[in-house]
């Protein structure tokens, strides 16, 4: 569905994305994992057009759409969530949704229904009048998943959605994620909180300064060697195997 | 509030509005209702890119000085009849707006460095019409005496009133629509926050030109009433800064981004005015200076405007009983303790 090949992007002299190639399969959840500074978002940004490429390419089903607009590319049906919410703060939740649901509905009646759905199915729905700028960090984690799923997406990009948010709202936030793959939309998530990756992913991408440097089933994933020192730093995958001996 | 229940009250008080040349006898009260109706008009337009769209203009001088001027010119130099002049000058007002938009909006200019551009450009404009002949240069335009309504010059000033209050409908209704249409909620998402928009899938470019020509467009159109009103135009009064400041200064002290904002500061700008010609009288500059003091009042204490302060009253009232709600189930529980003890 999305075909992510050899992208390179560099700030100054720092080199954000090397040769990054990705490949997400039509109706799953796969997720992009990695240390703090990896690259993630600027990943993101390139595939959905906020940044252009230096090199490489991107193709959504089937069609190259490397270094179009983001509004050329959320219109094909790709949609991004940014980490750092950004509602329009003096919209009401209402309104934030439908400017989501306006990318194929023009009457602006059906659109507003339309959002009052959306609310419903990421758990808005007694929160529809009120302002954005009101809500709790949790609920404007769910007003970027809401607005994004409003497009009516083939494929969303979710940035760090459960990021900010205690164990219980992680709880909450889970099913709904699930919900929304029985839907028939794809998701590639970037995500911190290696709960929901173990629990909720199918497959997983590990990006340390630029590079991928594993991929495969979350739970052989993270018992990688090169993952672990991406994370921990250099010898503690061999200080961990060391230990694990000593206690077996 | 609905978009039913907005669109009866803007008919409702516009149809108040219109008893006023029958209730109304003397010119200068009249003249003070179509001087009220054209700065609402000005305003109005404004807040269609400033308020809704969020792109501030210094220079929307340049959309109504080219409305005026081109139904002057047309008239004076080639003896175009000025209704069709009104046409052609909101046509061309709304074409320069969008050569603006463009030039802008295409290389992403935004906030302060917009600003100035559309600053810079009606001063380019005020430069061209003072040395160029076919405007008259400094001297400026007379629009030959000629009364009659074919020819846009009434006897009366009921029939300016006429066409300014229909002007000024126009301008409103259009708003209404804004306010309750996808292209208003696109608009007032990029105003918002123009990453988040795009990356929903609107095309900000296309949005904010589509608010700067529809802007462009009856800010022409006021000029064109202007022009035909006072029958004379100089650069200075065309394409000057009085106009841009005036169009900016009545939806900011009424409540940018609202519908009913721009007339509620129309009255307020009006009040200024005329309060400080009464207590102050004809001092040169005394007005602009009070209107700078307000703007800086209005950006500081009451950045919602007029509107806000209309909009607020209620609010505050659900806070209040949000409020009330918990405190009096802390005093229920507190008597039922006491009660058991």
């Amino acid at each position: 569905m999305l075909e992510v090949r050899a992208l390179c992007k560099s700030f100054g002299g720092v080199r954000a994305a090397r040769d990054v190639s990705l490949t997400v399969p039509e109706g799953g959840i796969v997720s992009l994992i990695g240390p703090n500074g990896a690259g993630k978002t600027t990943v993101f940004s390139l595939v959905t057009g906020f940044h252009k490429p230096d090199s490489g390419s991107v193709a959504f089903r089937g069609e190259d759409i490397t270094g179009f607009a983001p509004e050329a590319i959320a219109r094909r049906g790709l949609v991004r969530t940014f980490q750092i919410v950004q509602p329009f703060a003096g919209q009401s939740v209402r309104e934030n949704i439908a400017v989501g649901a306006h990318l194929h509905i023009a009457s602006r009646r059906e659109a507003l229904a339309r959002a009052g759905e959306v609310a419903r199915m990421v758990g808005l729905a007694d929160r529809l009048d009120m302002p954005a700028g009101a809500l709790t960090v949790a609920g404007r984690k769910r007003l970027e998943v809401a607005r994004a799923l409003a497009t009516g997406p083939k494929l969303v990009l979710f940035d760090e959605v459960l990021a900010g948010l205690n164990p219980s709202e992680i709880r909450d936030v889970i099913p709904i994620i699930r919900a929304i793959r029985e839907t028939g939309v794809t998701i590639l998530l970037i995500e911190h909180v290696m709960q929901a990756v173990m629990s909720l992913s199918e497959y997983t991408w590990v990006l340390n300064q630029g590079e991928l440097i594993a991929e495969g089933k979350p739970r052989d994933v993270v018992a990688d060697r090169q993952v672990i020192e991406a994370y921990l730093g250099k010898g503690m995958a061999e200080r961990i195997a060391r230990r694990e001996a000593a206690d077996a | 509030m609905t978009a039913m229940r907005s669109l009866l009250i803007l008919l409702a008080i516009f149809l108040l509005i219109g008893v006023a040349p029958f209730a109304i006898g003397s010119d200068f009260w009249l003249n003070v209702v179509i001087m009220t109706l054209y700065a609402a008009l000005l305003g109005q337009a404004w807040n269609i890119l400033g308020g809704y769209g969020g792109q501030f203009s210094f220079g929307h001088a340049a959309f109504f000085g080219t409305g005026a001027y081109a139904v002057a010119v047309l008239q004076v130099q080639l003896g175009v009849n000025p209704w069709v002049g009104m046409a052609l000058g909101g046509a061309l007002a709304a074409a320069v707006a969008a050569f603006i938009g463009f030039c802008t909006f295409r290389y992403g200019l935004r906030g302060s460095y917009f600003a100035l551009v559309t600053l810079a450009f009606a001063e380019v404009l005020r430069i061209l019409s003072n040395s160029v002949d076919f405007t008259g240069a400094g001297v400026g335009l007379l629009i030959p005496l000629a009364r009659g309504m074919e020819n846009f010059q009434f006897a009366t000033r009921a029939g300016y009133f006429w066409v300014v209050w229909a002007l000024t409908l126009a301008a409103f209704l259009t708003v209404w629509w804004i306010g309750n249409s996808r292209f208003g909620a696109q608009l007032t998402a990029v105003r918002d926050n123009e990453d988040a928009a795009r990356a929903l899938g609107v095309d900000a470019f296309r949005v904010k030109m589509g608010a700067i020509v529809l802007s462009g467009f009856f800010s022409g159109l006021a000029g064109v009433f202007y022009a035909q009103y006072f029958l004379y135009l100089d650069p200075a009064i065309a394409y000057g800064p009085e106009i841009s400041v005036t169009s900016l200064l009545v939806p900011i002290i009424g409540g940018m981004g609202t519908l009913f904002g721009p007339l509620l500061g129309a009255v307020g700008v009006h009040a200024i005015s005329e309060g400080t010609r009464t207590f102050v009288g004809e001092a040169p500059g005394i007005s602009l200076a009070l209107y700078g003091a307000v703007l800086v009042a209005m950006v500081l204490f009451m950045p919602r405007g007029l509107a806000g302060l209309l909009a607020r009253a209620p609010r505050k009232a659900h806070a209040d009983e949000a409020a009330a709600a918990p405190a009096t189930r802390a005093e229920a529980g507190r008597a039922e303790a006491s009660g058991h003890a």
